[in-house]
């Protein structure tokens, strides 16, 4: 309870205090480029063949003959837009983002990076983490549409080159009893998961005390954080908002 | 001038700064001496507002610092240039992106303008043509006087020094030392060294003022520093075989 008093302070404190408005979108727009652009390839890779070993699995699971095989199309569709999209790519973007967050952070503060920050007057927890938070909530979104598309892209791969069902058949799934509001679920979930992944981390990277041993903890425990935190929203919010 | 008065400091139980009181003034170059842990960095610390002291006040010529509306702290803390033990430079910038960073920050200065200035205290420190390169491309010595540099790019009116010798030969410690000494005489600003090297004290001591065990032991010149009287300041100062030979002499 005490830690979580502690981060919600911090929260509120990125908005005090803050420097000007040009200074944000310059730090912001490097942010976006640090979190997003340098995470498509992993992200990419990763939903190109998550989107593939679904459709493949899907299908040898598939053993009654009363079930259609455009049903493959169907699964992999749902099961990436609900899931795999936004909670896997979180997951994937926890370790690589989150990490490299609270360990950036984490050295400026035993280096007194942040220190000299404070000294000149600047609030340093605004000045280093709201563009990190602000740049990961513009680019995460834009992140889960990608890996939803490459999955379902993969998904296509599979099934053509698999031969584990036709082409025909897998878009006729995708296509099959579409409800848009799972996109609408996906997307609320990947504004809060990016949410939490750069605050979490930010959080443990700016309160870091110690050397380097505690920096390398400090990423650690980010990512095991940010990955409880996902999990656990990701429960809620498939509660408030699927659950009729 | 700034005035210290009254501050104790502890963490948890553990009481590092017990009524300590001390003014540093205008235009000199102000030590705080002692041996590791007698609370030197955490006064310095508490004095730029880093730590909140438990009691006692803090005047940057006779504004109230501790209890200073959020505002004025800021501007005061504008005022502020500060040398940390490692150079504390931002190793994602290059060396003149790191000296004009407090003028981006807090000034509306033309481009240009910033930097002339940047080039003015690059050639203030001797690391001319320097501008391009990084952090970790200089030697310990040249981060600290790009250190300075960045200090004093925003005409600070107070100038704070963390260890500004840790980790450097005795040139070039003496060199850092001469540079300190010469900007306080230049600019007249308030400096204020936290250090525990005697070659320091005896260079530019001109104000000295001694901790031990929490407490202001002594307070006084690099001239009396040698007949203090006082045998904790004694033990510290004649600690090396060089200074027991000069004494003795």
């Amino acid at each position: 309870m005490k830690s979580l008093g502690k981060y919600l302070l911090f929260i509120s404190s990125l908005f005090k205090n803050r420097e000007s408005f040009k200074t944000y979108v310059k730090l912001t727009f490097e942010e976006c480029m640090l979190v997003g652009i340098n995470s498509i390839v992993l992200v990419g890779l990763v939903s190109l063949f998550i989107g593939a070993v679904s459709t493949l699995q899907t299908a040898f699971n598939l053993v009654n003959p009363l079930i259609p095989d455009s049903v493959v199309g169907l699964v992999v569709r749902d099961l990436t837009i609900l899931e795999l999209a936004p909670t896997i790519t979180a997951i994937i973007f926890a370790g690589k983002v989150g990490s490299s967050i609270a360990g950036n952070l984490g050295t400026m503060r035993i280096t007194e990076q942040i220190d000299a920050l404070e000294v000149m007057g600047i609030n340093s927890a605004s000045y280093l983490v709201l563009p990190k938070i602000v740049g990961t909530l513009i680019m995460y979104p834009l992140l889960v549409i990608l890996a939803g598309v490459l999955a379902i892209s993969g998904g296509f791969l599979a099934a053509k080159f698999g031969g584990v069902v036709s082409t025909a058949d897998y878009f006729t799934g995708l296509k099959m009893d579409f409800n848009q509001f799972t996109v609408t679920f996906a997307l609320i979930k990947s504004v809060v998961f990016g949410f939490l992944v750069s605050s979490i981390s930010s959080y443990m990277g700016f309160f870091t005390k110690g050397g380097a041993l505690e920096v390398g903890q400090a990423s650690t425990r980010a990512v095991t954080v940010s990955c409880i935190a996902i999990l656990f929203s990701d429960f809620i919010l498939a509660q408030l908002l699927l659950v009729r | 001038m700034i005035e210290v008065k009254n501050l104790v400091k502890s963490f948890d139980d553990k009481v590092v700064l017990e009524d300590i009181s001390v003014t540093f003034e205008k235009g000199k170059t102000n030590l705080i001496i002692g041996a590791s842990g007698s609370g030197k960095s955490v006064l310095l610390k508490n004095i730029v507002g880093l730590f909140k002291p438990d009691s006692g006040d803090i005047l940057y010529d006779r504004r109230d610092f501790i209890n200073a509306h959020r505002d004025l702290k800021t501007d005061i803390r504008r005022e502020i240039g500060m040398l940390f033990q490692g150079g504390a430079l931002f190793d994602s910038m290059t060396v003149e992106q790191n000296i004009k960073f407090p003028l981006d920050i807090l000034t509306k200065m033309p481009e240009d303008e910033k930097l002339d200035r940047v080039n003015f205290c690059l050639k203030r420190v001797k690391l001319e043509n320097t501008n391009k390169q990084m952090p970790s491309e200089i030697s310990g010595g040249m981060q600290k006087r790009v250190g300075i540099a960045r200090a004093i790019v925003n005409s600070s009116q107070y100038l704070f020094c963390d260890e500004p010798n840790s980790g450097l030969d005795p040139i070039t410690s003496i060199k850092i030392d001469r540079l300190l000494a010469e900007i306080t005489e230049e600019y007249q600003i308030t400096t204020v060294i936290v250090t525990h090297d005697m070659n320091s004290v005896m260079e530019i001591g001109e104000y000295i003022m001694f901790l031990s065990n929490s407490h202001k032991l002594w307070e006084g010149n690099s001239d009396e520093i040698m007949h203090s009287g006082v045998q904790e300041l004694d033990e510290f100062v004649f600690a090396n075989k060089m200074m027991r030979k000069f004494r003795d002499q």
